[in-house]
C-alpha cells in the first residue's frame, strides 16, 4: 500500500508524536525532542524548576549545553581569567557550569575547543541531523532546518518541559512554501535572499506556519548558506524553516563527530533520503522568488522586513495606503533618521559587525576577507569580526583570514553572540549607525539608542572600507 | 476565569518587539522575579505611558523578536494581565499564555474603534469578558477570538508539566521504540 503523501514538516512531526492516552480532544500535541540546545540565559530558571520539583533531567546525553550570548569576546588574561562585562554576567555564567556539573549535561565552556554560538557549533559538529526534533531557548534555532531538521525556539518554561520529559506540548502549525529559483548575481548572498524574503512577506507574514524552502537557489545553496537562510525563518514570523535534505547535506555530514560513522553513516543516508522532498504534497500557503533578480538588500528601519536593494529608494510614508504601516514606517525613519525616497547610499556608518548566528561560519568570514584583502577599513569606522564558534575561529586564522582583518584595522574577536544583541558588553553607542551581519535591527537593539542596518558579510565590508553605506557589485568589478 | 476591568495603557504600535518589551542586557538574571523595572526600559513613550493599569492595548505583531520568556515575566511583574493587539508573534504567544498573560486578538476595525475610543477618552474602563469572549469599553462591545488556556502557574513549571509528567509512561513507550539518534556525551576524536 502507498502510504499518503506528506510534506517533510508533516512526516518529522508524525514520527515525533507520542501517543498519548487518553489524547487531549483538540489539545495540544506531545511532541518527543532529539536533541536540546541550551544556553547560559534562558536556562537558569528552567534548571531551577527541576530542583523545586526534586526531578531529574531525563536525557542528558540528548541535551547539549554551550556558552555564548553573555560570554566576552576579549581574550582572557595572562591568568587565563575570562573579565565580564559585569558581575551578573559571570554568575550567570558560573550557574550554567554548575547546573549542568549538577544535572550531567555535556558543556562547552569558555575556552573549550567547541565552545561558541550555539547555532554555530552543534552544526559544525555533526548533531544536527535530517528529520530531527531540536529545540533550544533561542529564537533562532531555526537556523537546524537547513539540515532537514525540524527546529525551533522555545521559552524558559519549555526549557524545564523538556529537561524533565524530552517532551513538549505542541500545537501543530500549518506548512508555508517559499520556493525560490534562480542563480545569485555576483555580490549576491544567501543573506540577500532571506532579508528580500522578509521584506516581501513582512515579519508576520510566517505566523503560524513553518516555512518549507524549495527551488533551484536553495538547491545550489551550500549548507552554511541554507542555514543563513533558515535562520532568519523567525524574522518572517515562522518559529521554523526546514529545507528537504539532499546531497549537500550528506557530504557536509559526512564524517563529522557526532554524525553516524562508516556502515551506520550509509543506512543513516539510505534512511535520510527516504525523508519526503519538496512538492510532494500540497502546502497550505505558498510563494515564489525569482533570485535571479536580486541585488545586494539592507535594511532601513527598525524591522527585519524594512529592506530594499541596496540601490533603490527608502519608501516614503506618503506612498502606503494603510495607516498602520504608515505609522510604522514614519516611525522607523525618524529613529533611524533617514530621509525616504532617496537610496541609502552614501550614508556615514560609524560600527560594522560581522558576526551573528545568520553569518559568522567560515564562508561569511571568507566573503567579508575578500573584499578587505588589500584594503583598508575607514578610519571613521570601528568594525568587529566576530567568528561563531572556536573551531570557525581557527579554521580561519589557518587561512589566514585573521591576518586580512587585523591588517585593514579591523577587530579579531573570541566567538561568541557579541554585539547581535549587546548583552556582553559589546554594543555600539547611542546615535551611531551599524552595518550589520545579524538578524535584527529592533530599536537599541544592539545598544540604547544605537541605529542598526541589516546586510550581507560581503556588503558590511565594503561600508567598512567605504566608511559609508555602499554596493559591494562596485567593488568586485 | 474572572472577568478583567482596567485601564488600558494605550500603545497602538505595531511590532513592538521583545528587545524593546526588554532589552538583552536584562537577561543577566537567574531569577525569574522583579523585571517589571526594566519593562519598556529603552523606549521612553512605551515606559511614559505605562501606569497602574493592568492592560495594554497595542499594535500588531505584538512580541516579535525571541524566545526570551522575560517579556511576560516583565509585563506580569509590572502588573500586565492582558495585553490587546491584532496579532501576536506564535512564541511570544504561547509564553504569555503559559504564564497566565492573556493575549487578546481583535480584527482589526474592532482595534481601530477601541484606539479611537481610548484616545477620546484614556480614562475609559476595558472590560475583558473570558466566559463569553467579548470586551466592552463604554458603549462598545467587541468580540475576540477565545483566547487560549491560561495555564495555571501554581506549581513549578505549570500545569503543563504537569500534564507531561502524567504521560512519563507513554513517552516512556516512545522511547522504547526509537534510538536516540546522537549521544551528546560520547567520546569524540
Amino acid at each position: 500500500m502507498e502510504a499518503t503523501p506528506t510534506t517533510l514538516f508533516d512526516a518529522i512531526w508524525e514520527a515525533h508524536r507520542v501517543d498519548v492516552n487518553p489524547t487531549p480532544a483538540g489539545g495540544p500535541d506531545t511532541l518527543h525532542i532529539d536533541l536540546h540546545l541550551v544556553h547560559e540565559v534562558t536556562s537558569p530558571q528552567a534548571f531551577e524548576i527541576l530542583r523545586e520539583r526534586g526531578l531529574p533531567l531525563r536525557r542528558p546525553g540528548q541535551t547539549m549545553a554551550t556558552m555564548d550570548h553573555s560570554t566576552p569576546t576579549t581574550p582572557p588574561d595572562a591568568s587565563g581569567l575570562y573579565i565580564f562585562s559585569d558581575d551578573d554576567t559571570a554568575a550567570q555564567i558560573n550557574t550554567l557550569e554548575a547546573n549542568c556539573a549538577e544535572f550531567g549535561v555535556p558543556l562547552f565552556a569558555l575556552g573549550h575547543e567547541h565552545q561558541g554560538i550555539a547555532h554555530v557549533t552543534a552544526p559544525d559538529l555533526g548533531l544536527i541531523q535530517p528529520g530531527m526534533t531540536i529545540v533550544c531557548g533561542d529564537s533562532h534555532t531555526s537556523t537546524h532546518g537547513a539540515f532537514g531538521a525540524l527546529a525551533f525556539g522555545i521559552g524558559t518554561s519549555q526549557v524545564a518541559h523538556v529537561f524533565a520529559t524530552q517532551c513538549l506540548l505542541a500545537a501543530r502549525p500549518e506548512t508555508f512554501e517559499i520556493r525560490i529559483d534562480g542563480a545569485l548575481q555576483p555580490g549576491v548572498s544567501a543573506k540577500d535572499v532571506i532579508l528580500a524574503v522578509i521584506a516581501t512577506i513582512g515579519t508576520e507574514g510566517g505566523t503560524g506556519h513553518v516555512f518549507e524552502y524549495s527551488g533551484s537557489t536553495i538547491s545550489s545553496m551550500s549548507m552554511e548558506e541554507r542555514m543563513t537562510v533558515c535562520n532568519m525563518s523567525i524574522e518572517g514570523g515562522a518559529r521554523a524553516g526546514l529545507i528537504a535534505p539532499d546531497d549537500t547535506t550528506f557530504d557536509f555530514l559526512e564524517g563529522r563527530p557526532f554524525a553516524p560513522q562508516g556502515a551506520d553513516f550509509d543506512a543513516a543516508v539510505a534512511k535520510w533520503m527516504r525523508l519526503p522532498k519538496p512538492g510532494e504534497a500540497p502546502y497550505h500557503r505558498s510563494v515564489s522568488f525569482d533570485a535571479s533578480r536580486l541585488v545586494p538588500m539592507i535594511t532601513y528601519g527598525t524591522s527585519p522586513g524594512m529592506g530594499v536593494g541596496i540601490d533603490a529608494p527608502i519608501p516614503h510614508p506618503a506612498d502606503l495606503t494603510d495607516d498602520d504601516e504608515r505609522d510604522s514606517l514614519r516611525r522607523a525613519l525618524d529613529y533611524m533618521a533617514f530621509e525616504p525616497g532617496k537610496p541609502l547610499s552614501g550614508h556615514p556608518v560609524d560600527v560594522v559587525f560581522v558576526g551573528s548566528c545568520t553569518n559568522s561560519r567560515l564562508s561569511d568570514l571568507r566573503d567579508a576577507a575578500r573584499i578587505l584583502d588589500g584594503r583598508t577599513v575607514s578610519d571613521t569606522v570601528r568594525m568587529l569580526v566576530v567568528p561563531g564558534s572556536r573551531k570557525v575561529k581557527a579554521a580561519a586564522e589557518r587561512e589566514g583570514l585573521d591576518q586580512i582583518f587585523l591588517r585593514a584595522g579591523a577587530e579579531w574577536r573570541e566567538p561568541g553572540c557579541s554585539m547581535c544583541l549587546a548583552m556582553n558588553g559589546d554594543r555600539i553607542e547611542s546615535g551611531q549607525l551599524a552595518v550589520s551581519t545579524s538578524n535584527r535591527n529592533f530599536e537599541g537593539r544592539q545598544g540604547p539608542g544605537g541605529r542598526t542596518v541589516l546586510a550581507s558579510p560581503m556588503t558590511a565590508a565594503a561600508c567598512a572600507v567605504n566608511g559609508v553605506i555602499s554596493d559591494v557589485r562596485e567593488m568586485l568589478r | 476565569m474572572k472577568n478583567l476591568e482596567s485601564l488600558a495603557t494605550l500603545l497602538p504600535v505595531d511590532n513592538i518587539d521583545t528587545d524593546r518589551i526588554i532589552p538583552a542586557r536584562f537577561l543577566t538574571t537567574t531569577d525569574r522575579n522583579g523585571l517589571g523595572r526594566h519593562l519598556f526600559a529603552d523606549w521612553p513613550e512605551g515606559s511614559a505611558a505605562l501606569s497602574d493599569a493592568s492592560i495594554i492595548v497595542a499594535g500588531h505583531n505584538f512580541g516579535c523578536g525571541s524566545s526570551r520568556e522575560h517579556a511576560p515575566w516583565a509585563l506580569i511583574d509590572r502588573g500586565i494581565r492582558a495585553v490587546i493587539a491584532t496579532g501576536f508573534a506564535d512564541i511570544f504567544h504561547a509564553n504569555a499564555v503559559r504564564n497566565g498573560l492573556v493575549p487578546v486578538v481583535v480584527e482589526a476595525d474592532d482595534h481601530a474603534r477601541l484606539v479611537a475610543l481610548l484616545e477620546a477618552e484614556p480614562d475609559g474602563l476595558i472590560t475583558i469578558d473570558f466566559e463569553n469572549h467579548v470586551l466592552r469599553c463604554g458603549t462598545v462591545e467587541i468580540a475576540f477570538r477565545a483566547a487560549s488556556v491560561v495555564a495555571d502557574q501554581t506549581t513549578p513549571g505549570g500545569a503543563e508539566l504537569d500534564l507531561l509528567l502524567q504521560q512519563i509512561v507513554d513517552i516512556q513507550n516512545f522511547e522504547a521504540g526509537s534510538q536516540p539518534r546522537v549521544n551528546t556525551r560520547m567520546e569524540t576524536r
